[in-house]
């Protein structure tokens, strides 16, 4: 794109105001997860000195560890789950025949219109019924399959051209290793924007691992956060701020290390 | 020996209609198989139930003599090059032409041994290591022949795998392929829409339109002797001349589309079958120039075309049929001219008006053809 230099100027400064206003609150946040208690309270903006105590505070308070641990053991769960299950389907839809494919595929893909929330309660009476509440399964169970997934997956597969098959067909390799060889390999950057896009939705999980668990041993780090804020009548902003910062890193650490996959992934899915 | 052999087979996708009706053929071991039609005639479909990618609604299919209608592709020892290349891009040059090895339990060393040799004769070795987005249309074709001759498979399907391919590059490698099959001892059959690559490639050929055989031979019986005037029209560049004729005066005299008057001597009227009316069709170069004495009809030029080595004159007026001449050297005519002719009814064939289909080849051409081989 090619761009007057006064055309460039607005545009950049148009993109950075609005990556301030964006950033601001994680940017509140960092800083009050840095001060005193006195400082957060008369609601300043830069800490007045830099502290580590809320940190502390936050892991002495809490077995933060533990829950990072849970999230990303959950989270892993989730995303390998995905990964496999949507891309099997993805492939049956894409390469075999089957009498009712499009309709079988049309109702799957309706189901994303179904809330999670509206399916919570069959979901939570089938993982008691189970017997997996307080367990990792039972937290990842409900999220291994997803139309979201499946749909991404059959756009890219859709685009290998349907010859490969038939001469992998002729070469004398089956489906399996064909879908192994040569669908995920070709599909490897959407599968990996997908898989980024599972691990960080199950990593800010909130509603089901609320539900599902009772206990510290799996709990994950985004209920641990509402238990920082909770436990006391007087919240203490600077070590609930702390706690998030600790909790956003991984989302940040992931999303800058794919961050070009991802885009790269999701455009590939909206081209045709 | 028969390599396929087909009986009686037919093809129908909806159930309904059939793309492919009633196809006997056989083809022989070490043979180049052309299956030439205009598209949409069922050229793939049937390449592709040889393949076993399609079933086949009925009928007998056979690979050395053996039933093989519901045998897997892979079973059927056979390879193919698809029109597209089907390389895998995430995979090298190396990678694509060993593709499938490692499932014929092939040993490394004898995969090695092939590789080499195969890059070699194909023209390859400094190529292994691209991936195929790096490689030009000619190359990609290269690699698509490289893996189907690895295979080592005796019965080679071809479907129109140089339609991508530049003019130039496209005479080239129909000369590499036909070299490669004859070298390898390869059954091939090949599949195109261009008659000249049917021509210049094939032993044999057959036309195809509309689902049924039209003929089968050798590419200069199909140049000769057209099984009908679809044959006729699609075989040869350019078409043969094709006009409706009648015989009148007792049989003396043989009229061509109401204009053009044939004197019939002793010698055509033992050739000429009896029919009272028929359709002829004359190739291109069998109307000759002529002196203005010597001149047995004239004609209106409605185009030129000049090659440089032949000139190509279309001409109007005989009916509504274009007519075409194709004479030899440099002629300076112009569209609206009217042009002396030589037209001899030695070289009319002459097909059933009703149906099309050959009553009688020319007497002519064919035995000057024949002595000429
Ligand atoms: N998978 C298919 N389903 C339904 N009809 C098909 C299919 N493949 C081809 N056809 C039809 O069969 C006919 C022959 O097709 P094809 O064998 O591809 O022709 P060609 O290769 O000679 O151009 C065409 O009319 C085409 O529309
Ligand atoms: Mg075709």
């Amino acid at each position: 794109m090619r761009l007057a230099l006064s055309n460039k100027i607005i545009l950049y400064l148009l993109l950075t105001l609005s990556a301030v206003i964006l950033f601001l609150p994680i940017l509140f946040a960092f800083f009050m997860s840095f001060m005193g208690s006195q400082d957060a309270l008369l609601g300043k903006i830069l800490p007045s000195h830099w502290t580590l105590e809320n940190y502390e505070e936050a892991f002495r308070r809490l077995p933060l560890l533990r829950f990072l641990f849970n999230s990303v053991l959950i989270s892993l769960m989730i995303m390998i789950g995905q990964l496999i299950f949507s891309s099997l389907a993805a492939y049956a839809f894409v390469f075999l025949k089957f009498k009712g494919r499009e309709t079988l595929f049309f109702l799957f893909v309706a189901t994303m219109m179904i809330p999670f929330e509206a399916s919570i309660i069959p979901n939570f009476q089938t993982i008691k019924a189970l017997n997996l509440i307080d367990t990792y399964p039972g937290l990842a169970l409900p999220f291994l399959a997803t139309a979201f997934g499946t749909f991404l997956l059959r756009q890219t597969f859709k685009q290998i051209p349907i010859e490969l098959r038939e001469a992998s067909e002729i070469a004398g390799k089956g489906h399996f290793k064909f879908y192994l060889t040569v669908v995920l390999p070709i599909a490897k950057s959407s599968l990996v924007t997908l898989g980024i896009y599972s691990f960080l939705s199950a990593w800010n999980m909130y509603l089901w691992p609320l539900l599902s668990t009772t206990n510290d041993q799996v709990r994950t780090v985004q209920i641990g956060l509402k238990e920082l804020q909770s436990q006391e009548q007087v919240n203490q902003w600077g070590v609930v701020m702390a706690g998030a910062m600790v909790v956003a890193i991984p989302t940040l650490i992931l999303l800058f290390i794919g961050q070009k996959k991802l885009q790269k992934g999701l455009a590939e899915g909206a081209l045709k | 020996m028969k390599q396929v052999e087909m009986i009686d087979i037919s093809k129908s996708y909806d159930k309904q209609t059939n793309v492919l009706n009633d196809i006997n053929l056989s083809i022989n071991k070490g043979e180049f198989f052309v299956l030439v039609g205009p598209s949409g005639c069922g050229k793939s479909t049937l390449l592709r139930m040889v393949a076993g990618l399609e079933e086949i609604t009925s009928g007998l299919l056979t690979i050395n003599g053996e039933p093989a209608n519901h045998l897997p592709p892979k079973e059927r020892k056979l390879s193919m090059v698809f029109q597209n290349y089907a390389l895998y891009p995430h995979l090298t040059v190396e990678q694509n032409i060993l593709f499938g090895l490692d499932v014929k339990k092939v040993n490394k060393e004898e995969r090695k041994r092939r590789l080499k040799e195969t890059a070699e004769m194909i023209g390859l070795t400094d190529l292994l290591k691209r991936k195929p987005k790096e490689l030009s249309g000619g190359q990609r074709q290269r690699v698509a022949l490289a893996r189907s001759v690895v295979s080592r498979a005796p019965l080679c399907l071809m479907d129109e795998p140089l339609s991508n391919l530049d003019a130039k590059l496209r005479a080239q490698m129909r000369i590499e392929i036909r070299r490669l099959q004859r070298q390898l001892g390869l059954t091939m059959i090949y599949v195109t829409h261009d008659q000249v690559e049917a021509m210049t490639m094939g032993d044999r050929i057959m036309v195809l339109n509309e689902g049924k055989v039209q003929q089968v031979g050798k590419p200069i019986t199909l140049y000769n002797e057209p099984a009908n005037t679809f044959v006729a029209s699609f075989i040869g560049s350019p078409k043969m001349n094709l006009g409706q004729a009648e015989l009148l005066a007792e049989g003396k005299q043989l009229i061509v589309e109401d204009k053009l008057q044939f004197q019939l001597s002793a010698q055509d009227r033992i050739h000429l079958p009896p029919h009272q009316k028929t359709t002829i069709g004359i190739r291109a170069e069998h109307l000759y120039p002529a002196a203005n004495h010597e001149a047995t009809h004239h004609l209106e030029v409605a185009g030129v075309e000049h090659l440089g080595n032949e000139t190509l004159i279309v001409f109007e007026g005989i009916g509504d049929q274009l007519w075409s001449a194709k004479w030899s050297g440099q002629w300076m005519v112009s569209p609206g001219d009217v042009v002396p002719v030589s037209i001899s009814v030695e070289n009319f064939c002459f097909f059933d008006a009703e149906n099309g289909r050959l009553i009688k080849p020319a007497y002519k051409g064919q035995s000057q053809e024949v002595v000429a081989q």
